[in-house]
């Protein structure tokens, strides 16, 4: 299979996602080839990182295309495919991703499947995926190429050198753009960082009523209270405090997960913290598959309890 | 200004999910539905923005089932609603091509649709529904107005991160958690909802792209379970915690 990876770059550094996308494409290649592709306005550079990795790199360069944007991104991307068809066409399942890859699926006319994990080729492309937020999984057969996929960050770590040659080619958009970048905002910066707390306390939907309780623990801890999406977006705690692929990456000693379902934009968040306590009162939570230890039991009951045994302890 | 919102009926991932005896589906006896989590705050954006604006704002969902959630669009301020009455199942090309069946036959300014389904995770059909259309489109917004004839967009990017976009109108976008604080649904609300039109458009669907081989319930399991009476666990706790040097 001719599989072609579109790597992704922000402030002059490469998306590590971009690298574990041609570490998939060399698995189910078979006797095809992984190419990258990398779009920009100077991308030179950039390539030859891409090209550690990659039988072959697409360098595609113009003046239009210095900052993201998916209409003329697809653009370009559409004038490579015409002249070097894809079987399988990779993107990274992140903010560009999930733009881009609807976009040139249904340009390309064929399937889509979002937020891969896992992959076989035997008797046809076959790919999993979580659903239920990573409560059940799914295998899906895709039946017909060229197939575009987004691939989750994080799962294709292991890969292989290859020495790829760079072609770079200067094209631009062949239609007026509708969409216009007008800038990046930069997140706002609150009292405390929590990436820099060596013990956090996060707080899900399932203890937002225990708030009060978790942040008396965290501070008996000298630690910092942080919280998943559903306790920021509905303003309990400050923005800072959100822990996940859209908030912050933490990695303190110790992660109490507190009534936290564990979807995986909050797990990349926090997922390499050194010990990881989940406490949840479903069996069934995908939370348990990242936590070192885990409770089964509602928050509620729990908490004052610790809460006095921190105490006990510390006197 | 007229505003069409994309909604759906969608089973809850709170549900007690059980994999169906074909080793194929999700067994719907303990299944609980309701309009997607990420559809309220759609729903929301585009009754402010009538408020804001006038116009209409019109719902549209794909589902034999839906009529529970249209109805609690049209009780939250929707002014009509469609439904097309099929399954489309798992593949999102199939919803998308309903929705854009729909709208062909209507003048819009705005399509909101929500990030993602609750249940298949895809994030696919708003966006696949602006590509069919050929309309400019911005995903994951937190923050929307109309200036002129632009839609100013921010959308949220990794790690906190927002980047802010400008679309011509018409244009399609789909909403992030947060945008907004979904407004409850009242009883004049539902009084109100009573009189409003549900109307059923019907099409034909062109058959799958992708096929469901088998769901299963993810393999591994990391955790080691502490069992006990809770203050033997809360114990257990201190124990570990304390074993990293923080108390
Ligand atoms: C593009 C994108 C970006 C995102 N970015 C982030 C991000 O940066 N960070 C983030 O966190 N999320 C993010 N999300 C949202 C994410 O997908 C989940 O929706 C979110 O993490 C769920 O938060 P939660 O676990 O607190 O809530 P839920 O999923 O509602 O889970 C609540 C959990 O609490 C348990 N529970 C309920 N009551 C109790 C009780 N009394 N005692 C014990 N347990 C209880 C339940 O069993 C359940 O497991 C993002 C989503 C998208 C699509
Ligand atoms: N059956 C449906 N009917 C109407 N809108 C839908 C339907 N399925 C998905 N959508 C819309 O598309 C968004 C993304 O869904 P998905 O691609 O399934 O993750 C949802 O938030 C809805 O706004």
């Amino acid at each position: 299979m001719r599989v072609f990876a579109v790597a992704e770059h922000r402030l002059g550094e490469i998306n590590p996602v971009s690298l574990e996308l041609l570490n998939f494409a060399n698995k189910i290649k078979g006797d095809g080839t992984s190419e990258a592709v990398i779009v920009g306005d100077d991308v030179r550079a950039l390539s030859s990182v891409l090209a550690g990795c990659a039988d072959k790199v697409w360098a595609l360069s113009g003046s239009q295309l210095e900052h993201y944007n998916p209409e003329s991104h697809a653009d370009v991307l559409l004038q490579l495919f015409e002249k070097e068809p894809p079987d399988l066409v990779l993107l990274g399942n992140t903010s560009q991703g999930c733009e881009l890859a609807p976009l040139l699926a249904v340009r390309l006319r064929c399937p889509i499947v979002t937020d891969v994990v896992g992959a076989s080729v035997e008797g046809g492309l076959i790919v999993s995926r979580y659903i239920y937020q990573g409560k059940l999984m799914v295998d899906l057969k895709l039946n017909r190429t060229p197939c575009v996929l987004t691939v989750r960050q994080g799962v294709f770590k292991e890969g292989i050198e290859l020495r790829g040659e760079v072609t770079e080619l200067r094209l631009t958009p062949s239609k007026p753009l509708r969409r216009r970048f007008s800038r990046i905002i930069e997140p706002e910066e609150g009292e405390i960082d929590v990436s820099k707390a060596e013990v956090i306390v996060a707080v899900g939907r399932g203890a937002a009523p225990s708030l009060k309780l978790a942040e008396k623990l965290a501070s008996l801890l000298n630690g910092a209270v942080a919280g998943s999406r559903p306790v920021i977006d509905s303003g309990l705690l400050a923005k800072d405090r959100q822990v996940g692929i859209s908030g912050k990456t933490v990695k303190p000693k110790v992660y109490l997960a507190l009534g936290i379902s564990g979807a995986f934009q909050h797990v990349m968040g926090m997922k390499d913290s050194e010990l990881i306590i989940a406490v949840n009162k479903d069996p069934q939570a995908p939370i348990f598959n990242v936590a070192h230890y885990g409770v089964i039991a509602d928050v509620q009951e729990l908490l004052p309890k610790l809460l006095s045994k921190v105490e006990e302890r510390r006197k | 200004m007229r505003v069409f919102v994309l909604v759906k009926h969608a089973p809850s991932p709170e549900s007690t999910l059980r994999v169906g005896a074909d080793g194929k589906s999700v067994d719907p006896v303990c299944l609980t539905y309701d309009i997607n989590d990420w559809d309220k705050y759609a729903v929301e954006e585009a009754v402010r923005l009538k408020e804001k604006y006038g116009g209409e704002v019109v719902a549209v969902s794909v589902g034999v089932n839906c009529d529970a959630t249209l109805k609690k669009c049209l009780a939250m301020g929707v002014d009509r609603a469609v439904k097309v009455p099929v399954e489309a199942g798992f593949d999102p090309y199939q919803t998308a091509e309903a929705i854009v069946d729909v709208l062909r036959g209507e003048r819009f300014d705005i399509v909101i649709s929500g990030f993602m389904s609750q249940d298949t995770n895809n994030a696919l059909v708003g966006v696949l529904a602006a590509a069919m259309l050929d309309l400019p489109f911005a995903t994951a917004v937190v923050e929307l107005s109309v200036e002129g004839d632009e839609v100013r967009a921010v959308r949220e990017i990794e790690g906190g991160y927002r980047e802010e976009v400008f679309l011509q109108l018409p244009c399609l976008v789909t909403v992030q958690s947060g945008i907004n604080e979904p407004r409850y649904v009242s009883i004049m609300g539902i009084k109100a909802a009573r009189s409003k039109e549900l109307r059923e458009h019907v099409v034909k669907l062109r058959g799958p792209s992708v096929f469901v081989e088998r769901i299963y319930v993810p393999p591994t399991r990391r955790a080691e379970i502490l069992k006990g009476s809770m203050p033997e666990v809360a114990e257990k706790l201190v124990e570990l915690i304390g074993s990293k040097g923080v108390i």
